[in-house]
Formats: C-alpha cells, sequence, structure tokens
C-alpha cells in the first residue's frame, strides 16, 4: 500500500481537477449521420464466403432440377375464361395428394377444393418440370386445410365464385351460369348439393384465413390442418406422374 | 501502480475526493476525446443468400450475401468501433431455408460477424423448436424484451437487451417483436408470450439509461414501421413518439425502403432516428454516431444529417 503525504495528495487532486475541468462532461452525441448503401454490381463478392456458399447451392441446384415430369404445352393462369388448365391441374393435385393425409387421418374425403387464382406465380413452361417448377408457381409456404362446411357456407361460397368472375381454382365443385353470371346450377361430385349435408372443403391455410375475402371458410362446422404444403403436394404428384397434360373443362362455365 | 488503480485508492480514503471521482471518472480513464460509432444494419433479408438474377425484375443483379460482406469489411476497416445488427426475418424465402432450416443464414451472418439480431414472425416458421435447433451455428446473440420465452426451449437464449462498450462507448440494444397470434399459428410458437412494446420499452430505456449508463440506446424491433390503415396498431413511429431515450430504432417486418432515416420527436421532444432498409439484403443501412467530449460544441445539441 501507497502511503500518501500530503504533497502527493495535493499533487493527484490538482490532476484531477485538471482532468475534471476539461472533461467532467459525460460523452455528448454531437453529430448524426444516416444513409443506405446500395448492395448491387459495384460492390464486388467476397470469394470465401462464395464459397462457403458453393457446395449448399450445388446440392440444391441439382435436387431442384432433376426432371421429375414432362409438361406436354406451356400452362399459363391466363388461358381460359373461368376455369383455366393450371388452374384445375393446381386444384386437383391438391384434392388427390391432399386426400391421402385427409382420409387416412379423419376417414373422410375431400368433396371441393377452392384456390385462388392470384395464388398462381408462374407459368408451367412445356418441357422438362423440375422441383423448381413447383417452387416457381407455388413460392409461398401455403399449407393444405379442410373444412367442413354446409348450407349458408356454400352458398356463399358459389356466390363468391360467381361474383368474381374470375378462374379461381377448383376441384369437385362445378358451376354454371349464364352470360349475366345469374347461376345456372351448382352441383358437388356430379350431385346435386344437399343442403343439411357436411361437405369437406380443401383449401390453403391463408385463403382460410380470409385471404383474398374469402370470408366463406370460417364460421365452420369442422377444421383439419393436414401439414402438407401445396408445394410439396406438387412436388409429390410430378414424381408420380409422366407427363403433366391438363386441361380446360367444364367445371365452372358460361352457358 | 496504474494510475487508475491509485486514483479510485485515493478517492476511497479521501470523502471529498470520492464526491468529485463519482462524476466523471469512468470518462476519465477510457474515453477519448471524440470517438464515431458505427451501426451497419439489415432487416427481412428472408433467406436471400444469391443475388437476384438478371430476369428478376426491380431486384434484378442486387443483393447477395458475398457482396453484402465486402461492404460490411469496408467499413469495418475504416471505423472498427462499428456494429452489425439484424431486425428479424432471417428466415423463410429461398429454398435453402426449405433445405437446410436457416442453417446457412446463420452461419453466413456469424462469418459476416453480426453482433446481434432480434426475432421475426417468419423466424418461427419451423417452429419454435427449428429456431431453437438452428442456435448452436449463429455465433451472435439474439434480443427480445416483449417475448416471453420462460415456458420455451429458447428460455435463456434470448435476452432483452445486450450492452457492448465501443472505445470507451456504453451502447444499449434491446429487441422488440410482433405480435404472433393471428400471424403465425400457434402451434409454432408454442408459449411464447408478447408482451406490450411500450411498457417493455419503458422498462429497457429506464434500465439502460439510469441503470447502466448506456451513451446510446437502439431499439432493435420487428414491430413493423407504420399502419397507415390500422392507426392503432403500434409501430415503430407509434413507439418513438410515445417513449424517450431511444437514440435509433431499427425496424423490419413491412418491408419498408426508406431512402433516408426518419426523423420522429419522442415524448420529451427530443429526435429520435426511425430506419429500415426494405428486405432480402438489396441495402445495407449505415448510421453514424459521432461522439465529443468538448462541452462548447456540444452545447448546441445533436445535428442530424440524413
Amino acid at each position: 500500500m501507497v502511503r500518501f503525504t500530503k504533497f502527493n495528495l495535493v499533487f493527484f487532486f490538482s490532476i484531477l481537477l485538471i482532468a475534471f475541468g476539461c472533461k467532467s462532461e459525460k460523452l455528448h452525441l454531437n453529430k448524426i449521420e444516416g444513409q443506405r448503401l446500395d448492395i448491387n454490381q459495384t460492390v464486388s463478392p467476397n470469394a470465401d464466403i462464395e464459397a462457403f456458399i458453393a457446395p449448399y447451392k450445388n446440392r440444391i441446384e441439382s435436387d431442384l432440377d432433376s426432371v421429375l415430369a414432362y409438361a406436354v404445352d406451356t400452362y399459363s393462369k391466363n388461358d381460359g375464361e373461368l376455369n383455366t388448365a393450371i388452374g384445375n391441374l393446381m386444384a386437383d393435385i391438391v384434392r388427390t395428394q391432399g386426400n391421402i393425409v385427409f382420409n387416412k387421418r379423419t376417414g373422410h374425403t375431400i368433396d371441393v377444393v377452392i384456390l385462388n387464382h392470384g395464388g398462381i406465380r408462374a407459368e408451367i413452361p412445356k418441357g422438362p418440370v423440375s422441383a423448381r417448377t413447383a417452387y416457381n408457381v407455388m413460392p409461398f409456404e401455403n399449407e393444405i386445410v379442410v373444412t367442413g362446411l354446409k348450407g349458408e357456407k356454400i352458398d356463399e361460397a358459389i356466390d363468391y365464385l360467381v361474383s368474381r368472375k374470375r378462374a379461381n381454382p377448383i376441384a369437385g365443385l362445378k358451376i354454371v351460369v349464364d352470360k349475366n353470371y345469374n347461376l345456372i346450377s351448382a352441383t358437388i361430385n356430379d350431385e346435386k348439393i344437399n343442403p343439411n349435408k357436411i361437405y369437406y372443403f380443401a383449401t390453403s391455410d391463408y385463403l382460410y384465413n380470409t385471404g383474398d375475402n374469402m370470408t366463406f371458410f370460417q364460421p365452420n362446422e369442422e377444421f383439419y390442418e393436414i401439414d402438407y404444403k401445396i408445394r410439396n403436394a406438387m412436388i409429390d404428384y410430378f414424381k408420380k406422374a409422366d407427363t403433366i397434360a391438363p386441361v380446360i373443362d367444364d367445371r365452372f362455365i358460361i352457358k | 501502480m496504474k494510475r487508475r488503480d491509485f486514483i479510485q485508492k485515493v478517492s476511497a480514503g479521501t470523502t471529498a475526493l470520492a464526491a468529485v471521482g463519482s462524476l466523471g471518472l469512468q470518462s476519465f480513464s477510457t474515453t477519448p476525446q471524440a470517438t464515431k460509432i458505427t451501426i451497419l444494419h439489415t432487416n427481412d433479408v428472408h433467406s436471400h443468400i444469391d443475388t437476384f438474377g438478371p430476369d428478376e425484375g426491380r431486384n434484378a443483379n442486387k443483393g447477395g450475401v458475398a457482396r453484402r460482406a465486402s461492404l460490411i469489411e469496408a467499413i469495418r476497416t475504416k471505423n472498427p468501433n462499428t456494429l452489425l445488427l439484424d431486425a428479424g426475418d432471417i428466415f423463410q424465402g429461398t429454398p435453402y431455408f426449405n433445405y437446410y432450416g436457416g442453417e446457412l443464414e446463420f452461419k453466413l451472418m456469424s462469418k459476416l460477424k453480426y453482433d446481434l439480431a432480434t426475432i421475426g414472425n417468419h423466424d418461427f416458421d419451423n417452429g419454435i423448436d427449428g429456431l431453437y435447433s438452428q442456435l448452436p451455428h449463429a455465433k451472435f446473440g439474439f434480443v427480445s424484451a416483449n417475448y416471453d420465452f420462460s415456458n420455451t426451449v429458447m428460455n435463456t437464449h434470448v435476452k432483452p437487451y445486450q450492452i457492448f462498450k465501443r472505445d470507451g462507448v456504453k451502447i444499449g440494444v434491446f429487441g422488440l417483436g410482433i405480435e404472433l397470434r393471428g400471424l403465425v399459428g400457434e402451434k409454432l410458437y408454442k408459449e411464447t408470450k408478447y408482451l406490450d412494446p411500450i411498457e417493455i420499452s419503458q422498462d429497457m430505456t429506464r434500465i439502460l439509461k439510469d441503470e447502466e449508463n448506456c451513451d446510446l440506446i437502439i431499439c432493435l424491433s420487428h414491430l413493423g414501421y407504420n399502419y397507415r390503415n390500422n392507426p392503432d396498431k403500434i409501430s415503430d413511429l407509434k413507439l418513438a413518439a410515445a417513449t424517450k431515450d431511444i437514440d435509433l430504432i431499427i425496424g423490419g417486418h413491412t418491408h419498408t425502403f426508406l431512402p433516408k432515416p426518419t426523423v420522429v420527436k419522442n415524448s420529451e421532444n427530443s429526435n429520435v432516428l426511425v430506419n429500415q432498409v426494405g428486405c432480402y439484403g438489396l441495402y445495407l443501412g449505415q448510421i453514424d454516431f459521432h461522439f465529443d467530449a468538448n462541452k462548447n460544441k456540444s452545447a448546441n445539441g445533436t445535428s442530424i444529417i440524413v
């Protein structure tokens, strides 16, 4: 331990005074500058980072680009008035693939599928179909959900589809309207709709939660999550199918 | 004996000196005359690791982690007193996430030497267990003050705030997350509890300002910039106006491309900066805080150049 003489104490006290004299303030924020930096071609990539990413990237690319099926034509959501080949394919895939899980879990069968036209994000080009095709058409993580609807709710669903005058993808449901969009007939599985029966409607979790203003899924009689992404349903379907050749049919037409 | 030790011993033994000493010993011993703290930030990168391709519309040829790495490195070389922060939604948006569950995102952020991140709603997309399982790949910390994770696997892995010291400047950063109900499936976020962002921010600023004596307080938020059609919904602009002592809110969630930070008056009529750089790693935000110990200069307050 250092012993303090009077001199020492005075000496250090003066040092402290000098110090406090010029720096007794806490740090003061004097100036703030803000800017946004572009990450574009003018910035050269870091080679180490690129090398680190490469194996991860290569695996995805070889996987996504391996051919699962062949499309006999190019299918776009703009080809067709109230139903399109690509929309019919999507709705049929959700019905076929979704039903495998839904039926196993509940013993019930999906009667109807309703998706939205806006949810088809790309066309399926003629030629090889890969998992990347599924990512392009369906980049969202939306999952298939199934809800039990009856009576009024089914009428609301049909009203929605008719009033939109749009090729929202459907399956299991057939709608015929006149040229003024008055409903002529609506059937489920080619039968007259029984107002007292529960029908099982499959859709995406996004639409179920009133996406695209589809408010008719709730409230409902029953609700099931089947933990199956629409994109994965597409990939699984492409793996089973040899050729992809959907057609415009009579599921939603003007007579 | 080192000078600092010696002074402390003197003040401990002398009442008069101890009283004086409490005013500014810390800045005497460690703080230089003037310094600059650089804050770099991203938000809503959404697994965008590669540069966008030439045909990808308005994002064509933009972004990419390898380029971001070069930019950050250059800024750090110029100013080592730099913090690199992310405001959440690191996950989801490209097959990298579907294939590797966030592993590559966290590994790359670690390589870029991110200091801290907060948690966005999409970071729950593989469930809270999916987030937890990727934590070993993150060499940076996570903060969220208004998510109570105590009944989840994330408990103890997320702190309400973290304090950094750069060149004698004490920087407190706390995190805020968006309400998960209705946005994320309950089975994904499980028992994560959402607490009121304004109340929590008041607690945070009290702790960081009064107890921890931070020179700079930053809020890393995933609340969203502003909800014009839903003015009651809490947002960064509302938070800035309703609180005090926050210097900077770095936001996310709404993918808002701000060409420059917004300056908002807080509850005490002082300026708060709110910034957000869109999404997908197309931009990097940079905020420089210049500190000065010179009394005369600072008498005029803080100038903001944006």
